[in-house]
């Protein structure tokens, strides 16, 4: 397989994705579209918690609201799984074990990543022995800025090494990244290297996610399968707050990769308090009526 | 999507080696703008010297909403006798009461206006589609907002014209007759009216017959600001209605926008006489899209310059020049875009292309769709279904077309896009430039010289660079060659209805 030459630059047009940007958001979503968009959005979440606080009694909480969002309703799906540090990984599997909900782990020095590759690769490899489903690794900003293009692409090779089986979602950062250009080079750098998701932010960095970033991301993700049939997906984190914006990156999914791509498989959100969010508008469409946060557990 | 269903897709991605497929587990509901309280009313008479008046002979024509080929309304069919009429009250307000009110005086009806199309907006776009087939996120998010941009943008200038000629004392002409058509009729009249009043003017305006309705409307707008009487009159009817305008001899100015088959009759018929004139017609805008350019961007920007309309745009980008490189990449992508695209319901907030304005038209396009396959071109429509009743025509591409196809040379008016190939700037240039027409061009290259450098060569009225079909009221637009005489929009619209 040939790699494209990292030094040339794909030209982005940043108008242009603004002005896509605000089109796809004039979709009118309404009825039973949105009804299925919250269900699938629910399903796509990665339940986040990346604090320096957190401790096994505030994860097994999180595990909880995963498996059962709201056990009023009884059909709704799960989440798509967890995101929690390496430490508190086992905990996660243990509290998540018999669900398909699963266990992500943040690693290789997040959010930073400023540590030697070998602690980074020891834990990614501890995260997976502890048994992580996914790693979310985060790229070495500081060197892609640099333009070390190489150094980048062989860190993230050797941390999908070190992943095995577990799925690697690649961190760009881009909040860090700043043109829309870069985020299209570290996209496909990424996803030559090996990734399998590529993902907006750490969510410790603003701007987080954002709908351009998205669709600049989302469209390399389209020309990457053109080019070599390999299906890679994508997760927006950070700055997704409300059911509204959730739903406006659905489109933004289906109207550039189609089908295919809308599935948690395939897309995440990662997000701590959209979930709440979500539930609040499913409740509103059921009964009529939006109930008080207050009703929502905060998990 | 449930559960269940969520738990059988295999975790692992697998690689499917279809193309992209757009028939989503998830498609939109529709989303109907709600149009109850857009009053039509069963019959329209001419709005002749501050009122609505019957027609001398009496005599309506049938409108018909393209997209579900009901009958809306009838409207009045003027003839000699009324545009006479029409013009009479219009000399009468130029002579009189109009030419006594001061500039800036002017200057606040015109204001006035504007802010009146702001307040019923939503009014004016839900009638602009309904008698047109356009799509209700087009009418309004596009053309009424530009309709109040217009208005207010000339009606800034009226008390500064000095500004605009400097060293001379700007007069207006006098009786200015104006016939506008049917792809953006709020918006042509817009363009026509605001800078014939805002430089002291008085109008007679006929808007394309299939499209009278919000002509129709904004007289009532007229009535309400408290305008003078006369100062602006709308007459309406066919082809006839518009040549007695043309040969009206107290005409003194003819602005017409339209084809130019139409523009080229009415050129002749003013040779000799001593009215001014302006015509934009007809184009067939060729875009040039190089191997540096920004390729998602422009295969929107492709998207945007065809099937904005439903391709009733005569600066549409028609012509896709695409450099030999890349062009099957584009053309994938133009294809899997084309899926993406919904047709439909003209009043579905979701609805991207909506239907063809007129019957006459359908078969005109579907006429050149027929011309294009016994040429030899390849065709490809977008897999979308389109409604049974209505004048719908998919989003079509033509392939393997040559300079010589006359799907390339003649406008079409309508969603069809040839594509082309151009090796060097020199051939895609001489490509451009290889047509009758000169209304508007496009240009996509991420590099600035070069945007300079093609551009300036290319022989049109407008060329639009990594962008297309974008307008603002400080634009002068207008054509070169067979695309027509003057200009609209900015300064040099003013200059239209001044003396020299």
């Amino acid at each position: 397989m040939t790699y494209p030459d990292f030094n040339q630059t794909v030209p982005i047009d940043e108008i242009g994705v603004n002005e896509r940007v605000a089109r796809l958001n004039s979709r009118s979503i309404k009825k039973s579209s949105k009804i299925q968009a919250l269900k699938l959005a629910l399903s796509m979440i990665d339940h986040t918690t990346l604090e320096g606080s957190d401790s096994p009694g505030k994860v097994r909480q999180l595990c909880k609201k995963a498996k059962q969002p709201y056990p009023a309703i009884p059909d709704l799906p799960t989440v798509a799984a967890v995101c929690v540090y390496p430490r508190l990984v086992g905990i996660a599997k243990k509290e998540l074990k018999g669900t398909d909900v699963h266990v992500a782990s943040v690693a290789t020095s997040f959010p930073s990543g400023q540590f030697p590759l070998s602690n980074r690769l020891d834990d990614t490899r501890f995260a997976v022995s502890e048994g992580a489903d996914e790693i979310d690794m985060v790229i070495s900003r500081g060197a892609f800025l640099n333009g070390e293009f190489s150094l980048v692409f062989d860190e993230i090779a050797a941390v999908k090494e070190a992943c095995g089986d577990a799925h690697l979602k690649v961190i760009l950062e881009t909040g860090e990244l700043q043109t829309l250009e870069n985020v299209r080079k570290a996209s496909d750098l990424a996803m030559h290297a090996g990734a399998d998701f590529i993902k907006t932010s750490t969510g410790k960095v603003s701007p987080a996610a954002t709908q351009p970033v998205t669709l600049v991301m989302l469209e390399a993700i389209r020309d990457y399968y053109y080019d070599t049939d390999k299906m890679i997906g994508m997760k927006p984190a950070g700055g997704i707050r409300t059911a509204k914006q959730a739903i406006q990156y659905l489109v933004l999914v289906k109207e550039t990769l189609g089908a295919a791509w809308l599935n948690k498989n395939y897309f995440r959100f990662g997000a701590s308090s959209l979930t709440n969010d979500i539930l609040m508008q499913i409740v509103k469409q059921e009964t009529g009526q939006y109930q008080s946060l207050n009703y929502f557990s905060n998990d | 999507m449930s559960n269940t269903e969520a738990k059988e897709v295999p975790y692992k991605p697998t690689s499917p080696n279809s193309k992209l497929d757009f028939a989503s587990v998830w498609e939109y509901d529709p989303a109907p703008q709600d149009s109850d309280f857009a009053e039509v009313k069963e019959q329209y008479n001419l709005f002749i010297d501050g009122k609505f008046v019957k027609p001398s002979k009496g005599r309506y024509f049938k409108s018909t909403n393209p997209a579900t080929e009901e009958v809306i309304t009838e409207f009045a069919e003027a003839t000699q006798k009324d545009v006479d009429k029409a013009v009479k009250a219009a000399r009468k307000a130029f002579e009189g009461e109009w030419s006594r009110i001061s500039a800036k005086e002017r200057g606040k009806y015109i204001y006035r206006i504007a802010r009146m199309i702001q307040e019923r907006a939503r009014e004016f776009a839900v009638l602009e589609s309904m008698d047109g087939g356009k799509p209700i996120r087009e009418s309004r998010d596009v053309d009424i907002p530009l309709v109040a941009a217009y208005f207010f943008y000339y009606a800034g200038w009226a008390d500064k014209l000095e500004y605009a000629f400097p060293g001379k004392k700007p007069e207006p002409l006098g009786v200015c007759g104006q016939i506008i058509p049917w792809n953006f009729p709020m918006l042509m009249l817009a363009w026509k009216i605001a800078p014939a009043l805002a430089t002291g003017n008085t109008v007679v305006l006929k808007p394309a017959e299939t499209t009278s309705l919000t002509a129709l409307k904004f007289a009532e707008v007229i009535k309400d600001c408290g305008l003078p009487n006369g100062v602006v009159n709308i007459v309406t009817g066919a082809g006839q209605t518009g040549a007695e305008i043309v040969n009206h001899k107290d005409v003194d100015k003819i602005a017409f926008t339209g084809s130019t088959k139409v523009g080229k009759l009415i050129q002749s018929s003013l040779a000799g006489t001593d009215k001014k004139y302006t015509l934009e017609l007809g184009g067939k805008g060729a875009m040039m899209i190089f191997e540096d350019a920004p390729i998602n961007q422009a295969v929107e920007g492709i998207i945007n310059a065809i099937y904005f309309n439903q391709g009733h745009v005569c600066c549409a980008g028609s012509r896709l020049l695409v450099q030999e490189g890349i062009a099957d990449k584009v053309i994938q992508k133009l294809k899997d875009r084309l899926a993406t695209l919904i047709v439909g319901d003209p009043l579905d907030k979701n609805t991207d292309v909506g239907a063809i304005n007129s019957k006459e038209q359908f078969e005109t396009v579907n006429k050149y769709l027929e011309l294009g396959v016994e040429e030899g071109a390849d065709i490809y429509q977008a897999k979308c279904e389109i409604p049974e009743n209505g004048y719908f025509i998919k989003p079509t591409l033509f392939t393997n077309v040559s300079q010589s196809n006359r799907v390339v040379q003649e406008e079409i008016f309508g969603p069809v896009l040839t594509v082309q190939t151009f090796r060097t700037a020199d051939e895609g240039i001489e490509k451009a430039n290889n047509t009758p027409y000169g209304l508007a061009n496009g240009v996509w290259t991420d590099k600035g010289s070069k945007i300079f450098k093609v551009g300036s060569k290319m022989r049109s009225g407008v060329i639009w660079a990594n962008t297309y079909n974008k307008f603002d009221p400080t634009s002068p637009f207008g054509g070169y060659k067979e695309s027509g005489v003057g200009r609209e929009g900015g300064m040099h619209g003013l200059a239209a209805y001044i003396k020299n």
